[in-house]
């Protein structure tokens, strides 16, 4: 589904972040990309999604097949990337139904299918609302004004189980959580996984891996993927901490 | 489903369609030959068949225009105007005398604008008065609002079935020599709407009057005024669109509100006069006078306006709070982009006691636009307890463009509570890649991020004109993100 060859990028006229990533991601994977602060996890995500500010200096991305470093942000959206957001964004006086709508009726639309009514929409909210366990109570508020920390992480694993993505990126979706609130989120996340779906979470703790198992583990430092494996390796990592990796290039 | 909640929908369909009012209709016209004396005014007066009262109301306020000054003091950059250049009378040359004998180019006109002029195919529950250049071509279901007692026509018809109401109130919310731009419109309008709610009538359908400048090198000066007796209630509501031209026209309304004790007037504008192109050639000089007086006691008056087009706006729609209790607002968007320039906001002058005024202004500017909010706020000594709640929030997109808060708050009496709150904020690049990343185009994220800024306003309009306001916003803003 997605294939990364020698991914190299930098901050718009800035030090180069990437330095040469490989990584093969087959549909149905879950992927987990861990690594210390600053090793280009956060960077990684943003160019998948078309963040402006990166500059992809060498190196190929395709998804599906396609050139994807070639399509805006949007048109990635539309072909099926999402990004589940570090920091997701406030948009004052807008709703969040009906940014939702926008968003879906955009990828159907995309995807030739017809848009839903209000009506209709209002049937798969509280469809997905009630398989994924989560409350109403987001609903009807501006896009994310006013929401604590959980409950803009849930918001966001909302929106992916409503555009049913091809790939998900969830970048540090564990990061200011509490227990309850992280469970909440993972229980999302992994009633979301789907043999046509591939998802990577990106990482600094190995606790969302307590919920989540993933099929891969990568190490991310200084811009390149240096250590890959399964699950053991996050379990590594959190007994020696991410300090072993100079164990590893020695 | 509120109507805000299909703005994007529509706006899809009207991106990258520029400003489609810019049309020309091919009509025959009659016009006053260019220039403003003593003799225009007279000439004006006689095309009308006005009474002797009235065309020396206008010779008063013409030697009243005659000495004063443009006024200087808004921040805006307007090249001299030449006032002897314009034509100050322009009407299409078969006056009709009803509905079925309107030219069927000017319905065609109409029809072209959303604006249906035929009762069958009117607007539900919306009686419009279409006013172009010069003269009132239409009202609609004017008999069915008779039935109520409801008077709504055009301003020149208010002369000659209603003059002693006319005569009563013209003048004296808004007086002849009250400013520059009034005084002219009081020497030279043409025509314009008027309408009467009597006593306890609740007026059942939206009043509208959609005004047309069609004709080159003239200007239009029409003149509105509303009464709302004791316990009455109106909503109004008024368009205007313009053919694209290089030259800038001249507009210069007057509107007068009246509401007795316990009345209700919500009066609601969507403005979208040719704004110029993107280097600032041509577009509306937009200077209007409006102002309401709560007469009586808990009377309330309420303004809306979403200005988008005119390369100049200056425009100030004010309340006077006479009546114990009464109530004032003002609503408030306005969008520059490219060229324009608004110098707009609201004056709220608290006289009698315990009365209350909310100002919500909206300001967006684009590209080199310019935007002002200016406004008075006065509480005068025997207003006690007057309360007003000032909010003025502007938002910039791009580094070229300018916003500016200018509040004069002048309190004469200690018991009154006066705040105001001021933000201003620029669209951030986070937000469109948000918006971006779920699937919005950058266009339509932009709309959302701008409507939803706008919500508190756009909320007041009336439903039927909420998405005509939303896919404004949108065509106003177009290519103001790379």
């Amino acid at each position: 589904m997605l294939e990364i060859k020698n991914l190299h990028a930098k901050i718009a006229e800035g030090r180069e972040i990437l330095q040469g990533i490989d990584l093969n991601v087959k549909a149905g994977e879950v992927h987990a990309i861990m690594g210390p602060n600053g090793s280009g996890k956060s960077t990684l995500a943003g160019v998948l999604a078309g963040k402006p500010g990166y500059e992809v200096t060498d190196g190929t991305v395709t998804y599906q097949g396609k050139d994807l470093l070639a399509l805006s942000a949007d048109q990635r959206a539309r072909e099926g990337i999402f990004l589940a957001f570090q920091y997701p964004v406030e948009i004052p006086g807008v709703n969040n139904m009906y940014f939702l709508r926008a968003a879906l009726n955009a990828t159907r639309r995309h995807r030739g299918e017809p848009d839903l009514d209000a009506g209709q929409f209002l049937k798969a909210v509280r469809a997905k609302l009630k398989e994924l366990e989560i409350g109403d109570d987001l609903l009807q508020r501006g896009v994310n004004v006013g929401f604590s920390g959980g409950e803009k992480k849930r918001n966001e694993i909302f929106q992916m189980a409503m555009l049913e993505p091809k790939l998900a990126l969830l970048d540090e979706t564990d990061s200011g959580l509490d227990i309850d609130a992280l469970r909440l989120v993972a229980n999302g996340i992994n009633k979301l996984r789907a043999p046509d779906r591939a998802m990577i979470l990106i990482t600094h703790y190995q606790r969302l891996l307590d919920y989540i198992e993933p099929d891969h583990v990568h190490v991310l430092s200084a811009g390149k993927i240096v250590m890959s494996g399964d699950k053991s390796l996050a379990t590594e990592l959190e007994k020696r901490g991410y300090a072993m990796l100079g164990d590893a290039a020695a | 489903m509120t109507a805000p909640d299909d703005s994007l929908e529509t706006v899809r369909s009207v991106t990258n369609e520029g400003y489609k009012y810019g049309f020309v209709t091919d009509i025959e016209s009659e016009s006053a030959p260019p220039g403003l004396n003593e003799d225009t005014v007279r000439f004006i007066s006689a095309k009308k068949d006005e009474p002797q009262w009235l065309l020396d109301w206008r010779l008063e306020a013409f030697r009243h225009w005659q000495k004063m000054e443009s006024p200087e003091w808004a921040k805006l950059n307007i090249a001299p105007i030449d006032y002897q250049a314009a034509s100050y009378y322009s009407a299409p040359k078969e006056g009709p005398k009803s509905l079925d004998e309107v030219d069927p180019e000017l319905l065609k006109t109409y029809e072209k604008l959303g604006i249906p002029l035929s009762e069958r195919a009117a607007l539900a529950g919306v009686a419009v008065d279409a006013v172009f250049d010069s003269v009132s071509v239409a009202t609609t279901f004017k008999s069915k609002l008779a039935e109520l007692g409801i008077i709504f026509c055009s301003f020149g018809e208010a002369v000659r079935e209603h003059p002693d109401l006319v005569r009563k109130y013209l003048g004296t919310v808004v007086p002849q020599g009250d400013n520059f731009f009034a005084a002219l419109n009081s020497a030279v309008f043409s025509d314009g709407s008027f309408a009467y709610v009597p006593a306890g009538v609740r007026c059942p359908m939206e009043l509208s009057t959609y005004f047309r400048i069609n004709a080159a090198k003239s200007g239009q000066f029409e003149r509105t005024l509303l009464i709302a007796e004791k316990g009455a209630y109106v909503s109004y509501l008024e368009g205007c669109t313009a053919p694209q031209r290089d030259e800038n026209q001249l507009h210069a309304a007057v509107v007068e509100l009246i509401a007795l004790e316990d009345a209700e007037i919500k009066y609601s504008t969507v403005q979208n006069w040719y704004p110029g192109d993107a280097e600032g050639r041509g577009g509306i000089y937009n200077f209007v006078t409006k102002r309401g007086a709560c007469r009586g006691n808990r009377a309330k008056i309420s303004w809306t306006q979403v200005e988008t087009g005119s390369a100049i706006t200056w425009k100030y729609p004010s309340c006077l709070l006479e009546g114990d209790n009464s109530v004032g607002e003002f609503y408030s968007v306005a969008i520059t982009n490219n060229r324009q320039q608004a110098d707009t906001g609201t004056k709220m002058i608290h006289l009698g006691r315990n009365t209350t005024s909310t100002i919500i202004s909206k300001g967006i500017s684009a590209g080199r636009g310019q935007n002002t909010y200016r406004g008075l706020v006065r509480v005068q000594p025997k207003a006690q307890n007057a309360r007003n709640y000032t909010q003025c929030d502007s938002l910039l997109i791009g580094d070229r463009c300018g916003a500016h808060t200018v509040p004069y708050i002048e309190v004469r009496n200690p018991s009154a509570r006066v705040e105001h709150e001021a933000t201003t904020s620029k669209i951030s690049d986070d937000q469109l890649f948000y918006c971006q990343q779920r699937g919005l185009s950058k266009e339509d994220a932009l709309s959302l991020i701008v409507n939803g800024f706008c919500r508190e306003v756009l909320k007041e309009l009336p439903m039927e004109f909420a998405v005509e306001a939303q896919k404004l916003l949108a065509v106003s803003l177009e290519g103001s993100v790379g």
